[in-house]
């Protein structure tokens, strides 16, 4: 075991050195002047472009560029993120929390919701229920995530005026703004920081925020889980250890519970990858629709005013995340199924 | 009883692979959902072939080009001369969402075809021949592999500049991956049976063993996913024209209209949902395109999949 998760970390590391060449050479296809412009600050610097390129070696072979960035990075210099107008490894730190917090409220529900309603629909097979949510899971699968977040925010937010977008309401994030003393943020997630500052409202407004995000993010990523947990159960219904615990007499609810529920979990663990994926692609867009300023909409805002340090790295970052946590995930589905062997 | 012997008998007489068709097409469309799928499918076809006729381009060199009468920003609601309504910029929403209809399949295909045929060969030849060739195509998926796709994409987009084309040439590069990790693995179980080897030791060519034992064996999963791609990469492009990404402002394309909208999807105080024409025609285009794909596509597998097809 531990010598399959060392060669799995060396794996990491080779992975991540060819995304990062990966990511390099697709925005080196740039022009120096381009890439030059991505340092400059102030309107000042422009004129310097030329020295820019000079100084950054930008017209210098690939590997030589190559090497002075993996330079920069060791030094812990991710460049200068033109979106959030400071460096990017600073407002990585003001970002992240937004995107963490999003899906800390929605992957357990998730995880709940698609296990139960997965479960239920095997077990009855065929029956009105199965069909409903089968249905449902093929609408939410086929739903557009941004478009269903604009469907939500037209009727909670335009006819209903109950939830609005944004991560905090104006008046209560400029107090905080303005009161750095008074309001310490200890992890930068409203919702729990409230809690830690003794601001009950806070956290009740930042969670008023976070309903429709999360509600977006559940459905579009629930549908997976429930039809991969749908499938496995009727396999493991179908199996020969059933029929015995049938033939004994065993009550059908103790069946399902204690013995195929747990079978078809199994499969759920192999498509976990695909449901980390689905969460980073679906916060892009809950982010960029309701105006949350995480990572997603760092992303989305990048892309769209060419801010290519931000790209570089947060490619980076969401690669390691996505790896560590296949790794995490392998580890899981040998301690699950002990007739996996890891090596 | 007797006359499914009756039937076995006519069949007998039939190609087995024409029978086989059969049985599957027959498996397919006793799935309602199936049904409606290709209704769903030929609807927008037609819409896509027809479109010259229904909504007569303007500038006939030019037809993805939306027509607009003036330049307001405030859309305007169905009347008679524009039967949905004008969207933000006064284009036409109705000729919008059927040239819409055009580039969508446009998307779907090319990228489903792209990536299909790219990561189908590479996919059947690594799988088959194994070595190195195996081992450093694999190496490399799994450093693809390490970004989900709109992060990817949306990168390579950025790399190449903005437009429809390059949002379809960036998926296509990232999706492939998928069709050779799938493709692959289905080549794997079957390159070590019994009847590939007895082919080989007849002398069979390696190309000809490819081409009429692995891939007809191993070319179902592939379809189930192209068709599930189908949709799923119209999602993502119009995601990205949403964003900004896309062809300019005015080209038919239902992701661009859904972000023209985007301002209007809270009217006036006192009726919040006066622009609903907006977001809902092109929107509704997007949810029925892909629900379409995504229907056959799970009757495909129902089909397809040995374990549940003689249920």
């Amino acid at each position: 075991m531990t010598a399959y998760i060392i060669r799995r970390l060396l794996f990491l590391v080779f992975v991540l050195f060819g995304v990062s060449i990966l990511i390099f050479g697709l925005l080196s296809t740039f022009s120096p002047e381009r890439r030059a412009a991505a340092y400059v600050t102030t309107p000042k610097q422009a004129e310097n472009i030329p020295l820019i390129i000079q100084k950054y070696g930008l017209d210098k072979p690939f590997y030589v560029q190559y090497g002075k960035w993996v330079e920069q990075v060791a030094d812990g210099n991710l460049g200068w993120s033109l979106v959030a107008a400071r460096p990017v490894a600073q407002a990585f730190w003001n970002y992240f929390p937004t995107t963490l917090e999003l899906n800390l409220f929605a992957s357990p529900l998730v995880i709940i919701v698609g296990i139960w309603l997965g479960t239920m629909s095997g077990v009855h097979r065929d029956s009105f229920f199965d069909h409903s949510t089968r249905i449902a899971a093929i609408v939410g699968w086929s739903l557009p995530t941004f478009l269903f977040a604009l469907i939500l925010l037209m009727v909670f937010y335009g006819y209903l005026d109950m939830f609005s977008p944004g991560i905090l309401s104006s008046d209560l994030s400029l107090w905080v703004a303005n009161n750095p003393d008074k309001f310490v943020r200890y992890t930068g997630m409203y919702s729990i920081d409230g809690l830690l500052n003794g601001r009950l409202d806070i956290t009740l407004n930042a969670l008023s925020h976070l309903v429709l995000p999360v509600v977006t993010q559940v459905i579009v990523v629930v549908a997976l889980l429930m039809r991969v947990m749908r499938s496995g159960m009727i396999e493991e219904m179908n199996k020969d250890y059933v029929i015995t615990a049938k033939a004994k007499g065993a009550d059908f609810k103790t069946i399902y519970k204690k013995h195929a529920k747990k079978n078809a979990l199994i499969p759920v663990i192999t498509v976990a990858g695909q449901l980390v994926a689905l969460s980073m692609e679906g916060s892009i867009a809950v982010e960029v629709v309701f105006n949350r300023q995480g990572m997603g909409w760092w992303l989305a805002e990048s892309a769209t005013q060419l801010d290519m340090p931000v790209l570089m790295s947060v490619c980076m970052f969401v690669g390691l995340v996505f790896v560590t946590s296949n790794l995490i995930i392998d580890i899981m589905y040998a301690y699950v199924d002990p007739r996996i062997r890891l090596h | 009883m007797e006359t499914s012997t009756a039937m076995t008998a006519v069949q007998a007489h039939e190609h087995p692979r024409l029978r086989e068709l059969k049985f599957t097409l027959a498996r397919i469309f006793r799935n309602p959902s199936a049904v409606i799928g290709v209704v769903l499918l030929s609807f927008f076809i037609g819409v896509a072939i027809a479109a010259p006729y229904i909504a007569p381009p303007k500038y006939a060199h030019a037809p993805y080009k939306m027509p607009h009468k003036g330049f307001s920003p405030t859309p305007k609601a169905p009347s008679e001369r524009f039967i949905m309504g004008t969207t933000s910029g006064q284009y036409d929403i109705f000729y919008g969402v059927v040239w819409g209809t055009r580039t969508a399949f446009k998307i779907g295909l090319f990228v489903v075809g792209i990536a299909g045929f790219v990561g189908i060969t590479l996919g059947v030849l690594a799988g088959y021949y194994g070595g190195w060739f195996d081992e450093f195509l694999m190496r490399f998926v799994d450093i693809v592999w390490s970004i989900p796709l709109l992060v990817l994409a949306m990168t390579i987009v950025v790399a190449f500049g903005r437009g429809l084309e390059n949002i379809m040439i960036a998926l296509a590069l990232v999706e492939w991956r998928w069709y050779v990790r799938v493709i692959r693995s289905e080549v794997l179980k079957l390159r070590n049976q019994e009847f590939v080897q007895a082919a080989k030791l007849m002398g069979v060519s390696d190309c000809k063993i490819i081409l009429r034992h692995i891939l007809p064996n191993s070319i179902y999963p592939v379809l189930i996913m192209g068709s599930m791609d189908m949709g799923s990469m119209v999602i993502s492009a119009s995601f990205m024209s949403f964003v900004g990404l896309g062809a300019p402002k005015g080209y038919a394309d239902w992701g661009q209209m859904v972000a023209l909208a985007r301002n209007y999807i809270v009217g006036p105080s006192n009726d919040p949902l006066q622009f609903w024409y907006t977001i809902f025609f092109p929107g509704i285009c997007i949810i029925l395109f892909v629900l379409a794909w995504n229907l056959l596509g799970d009757a495909l597998r129902d089909a397809f999949d040995p374990k549940l097809r003689r249920r």
